[in-house]
């Protein structure tokens, strides 16, 4: 058990798939020589060589679909695009290409292409570098997302992924890079799609992902203060996404708070709300309730733009009008 | 040339041309849905380039990719069961006439987004690479693609890292309905190659042996490292873009001209016994008369009776292929979820 930040975990996955496997690969913009604008890549060059650790010219939507026609022939490539918002220019690769192959082909391409890309609002990146585009792949059959929340999930999920046979996306959160965590390496993973009680709570379920899962625990920790005990789920997958784990939670607490870092209208939230209430309306005291971002392009400045996400206080506020409301409804 | 080798082209451009208007008659039917792009009169194309190819090598088309696929050696049946989207198809149903895969033969896959063939041949080629196999990987693409982004990405990045591939500009002067002036500043689609260093040469892709031996050299050079090459074959499609366009934009005189230019009735006649007929001579000129004189007398490889053996022949395996993909099962939904799921191997998701 080692002590390592969220970016020294997921480089030391890459560093034991490609050393363990020599049909990895990775490529990306300044992925090699410059070691990844946030270090994922660091030393990898050095130690495995230019075929294997590939600076690629900024052309994101081929070197993407690169990686596809490279997995076609049984290599693993993993492909760094350098923030999510780049993948727009990718989505040609990703969602025509790599997702449809396998299944168009009557099952004849297997697709184990990993697509790592950092995103969420970081600090004052402006509206073109501060996006979740999660909701975008989540509506396409064929493709797997993970959003890891702690330096042990991006260790685990990123060589899953790798070892994974379909194609997987990886979303780390920017703000995550620089975070603390106890990294066991002999320890047995979990599925990669199961979602993980970061804190157990008998009063109401608060079903999060990525950074807001650690705003949501920094929540749960004053909401005890008051005597509302939230349990706290970290879904790590969004897609596909661990129902039973979430339905046993809800079906306990009969309260369910969701709380994203994307934008309201049409985003993750909606889909867990919706789901959810088909699966346990009936052990629901109260309607779903949702903590996301404002539907608004992210701000420049920085007390707006901290303004547009939620905050700590935000998840708070909801709970206690959940658990209030609540309240008045029985009486 | 090699006499098995020139009846062995001719064969694949019969039955290219017979595949073809079995689909179409099959759609007129209403036996084949959705869209169908059919390749009459590009079949030297196809046929000259992967007569140059070795097994191993890898090939990655477009959407009008069935005689690409027929060529490459996957079954007559198993095509024309996939465009009539039954089980049996190439794609066990799932893919379509768009979407003819066949993992065994290297057949990397038909692509109905226009400039999709250009990442997958360079990925398909940086495995190669890596590995440093001597295989090739042959990209096809129409005149409309050279001006999708993926094109010049491609081409910056097979060049770059010298890349093993073969890439086949079928020039059959349309997008759809968009005559190729009006879509391209450079008409010479070669020229565009250029701009990345990759060598490039024009042919005259209604003619077969001219086909094969661009590709015969071009496959040598990418075989013996030389990086990517590319080939620019000019050609003609006498249908529509599909079956749900006459291609009535085109001049009637143009498709007449072409069609007298037909590569079939070419190639039939390159090899045929018969003496070149007076107005034949007249019009071949001085030096082409000698030369064609030669080739005729020299190239002997069949006569009318051996031609219209194998004409029945493939009108046999044609119609053997409609009637096996009229009687083939339906896929079932079990069987999409199937091929959705096949690739999961050991992992249990949730």
């Amino acid at each position: 058990m080692t002590d390592l930040l969220y970016w020294q975990a997921l480089n030391r996955a890459m560093d034991i798939e490609l050393a363990e496997d020599d049909s990895v690969f990775t490529l990306g913009e300044d992925v090699a020589l410059y070691g990844g604008t946030y270090r994922v890549t660091e030393g990898l060059l050095a130690k495995y060589g230019e075929w294997r650790v590939r600076d690629t010219p900024i052309s994101e939507n081929t070197f993407t679909g690169l990686g596809v026609g490279a997995a076609m022939l049984g290599l693993r490539p993993v492909v760094e695009i350098m923030t999510i918002n780049f993948a727009l220019l990718a989505m040609d690769a990703i969602v025509n290409m790599a997702a449809k192959i396998p299944f168009m082909s009557g099952g004849q391409f297997p697709m184990p292409l990993t697509i790592r890309m950092p995103g969420g609002i970081a600090r004052q990146l402006g509206a073109q570098h501060s996006q979740r585009l999660e909701v975008m792949f989540m509506n396409v059959p064929g493709l797997r997302i993970v959003v890891p929340s702690t330096p042990q999930d991006a260790y685990w999920q990123l060589r899953q992924a790798i070892r994974s046979d379909d194609p997987i996306l990886v979303l780390e959160h920017e703000l995550l890079y620089f975070q603390k965590g106890a990294v066991d390496e002999t320890a047995i993973a979990p599925p990669l799609h199961q979602a993980q009680i970061r804190r157990a709570g008998r009063d109401l379920t608060c079903i999060t992902y990525s950074r807001m899962s650690t705003v949501a625990q920094e929540a749960a920790a004053e909401l005890a203060s008051e005597g509302i005990e939230m349990e706290v789920i970290d879904l790590r997958s969004l897609s596909p996404i661990d129902w039973e784990s979430c339905v046993q939670s809800v079906s306990r607490t009969h309260h369910c708070l969701i709380v994203e870092e994307d934008c309201r209208f049409a985003g993750t939230g909606a889909e867990f709300c919706a789901t959810l209430q088909e699966f346990c309306f009936y052990q629901l005291d109260a309607p779903i309730q949702r903590v996301a971002a404002l539907d608004l392009p992210t701000p420049f400045n920085g007390a707006l733009e901290a303004a547009t996400i939620p905050a700590k206080e935000n998840v708070v506020q909801a709970a206690r009008k959940l658990m209030g409301l609540n309240q008045g409804v029985s009486q | 040339m090699d006499s098995n080798l020139m009846q062995a082209m001719l064969r694949d451009m019969l039955r290219a041309r017979a595949f073809e208007e079995a689909a179409a008659q099959s759609y007129a039917q209403g036996q084949i849905a959705g869209f169908l792009h059919l390749y009459p009169g590009e079949e030297a194309v196809a046929v000259g380039a992967l007569h140059a190819a070795e097994p191993g090598d890898y090939v990655v088309s477009t959407y009008r990719e069935h005689v690409h696929a027929l060529v490459r050696g996957i079954s007559a049946r198993s095509i024309m069961a996939e465009l009539h989207g039954k089980k049996t198809g190439v794609s066990s149903g799932m893919g379509g006439s768009m979407h003819l895969f066949d993992r065994e033969r290297r057949f990397l896959g038909g692509y109905a987004i226009v400039g999709e063939t250009f990442p997958i041949a360079l990925g398909a080629g940086y495995a190669v690479g890596y590995r440093k196999l001597p295989e090739a990987v042959i990209c096809f693409f129409g005149d409309g693609a050279v001006n999708q982004g993926t094109f010049h990405e491609t081409l910056n990045m097979a060049a770059l890292w010298k890349l093993p591939i073969l890439f086949i500009c079928e020039n059959n002067h349309y997008q759809i309905g968009t005559e190729i002036h009006r879509h391209s500043a450079i008409v010479d689609v070669y020229r565009r190659a250029c701009a990345y260093g990759i060598p490039a040469e024009q042919e005259d892709g209604m003619d077969v042996l001219a086909v094969y031996a661009a590709a015969q050299r071009a496959l040598h050079r990418v075989r013996s490292g030389d990086g990517p090459q590319f080939l620019e074959l000019t050609t003609y499609r006498y249908r529509g873009h599909s079956m749900s366009d006459p291609g009535s934009y085109r001049p009637e005189a143009e498709v007449k001209a072409y069609e007298a230019a037909d590569p079939i009735a070419a190639a039939i006649h390159e090899v045929s016994l018969k003496y070149p007929s007076q107005s034949e001579l007249a019009a071949a000129g001085p030096d082409c008369i000698r030369q064609f004189f030669d080739r005729c007398c020299q190239d002997g490889h069949i006569d009318d009776a051996a031609l219209q053996r194998l004409q029945s022949e493939v009108q046999s395996e044609i119609d053997d292929a409609v009637q096996f993909a009229i009687q083939s099962p339906q896929p079932t939904m079990e069987d999409a979820q199937a091929a959705f799921t096949q690739n999961r191997r050991f992992e249990t998701l949730l």
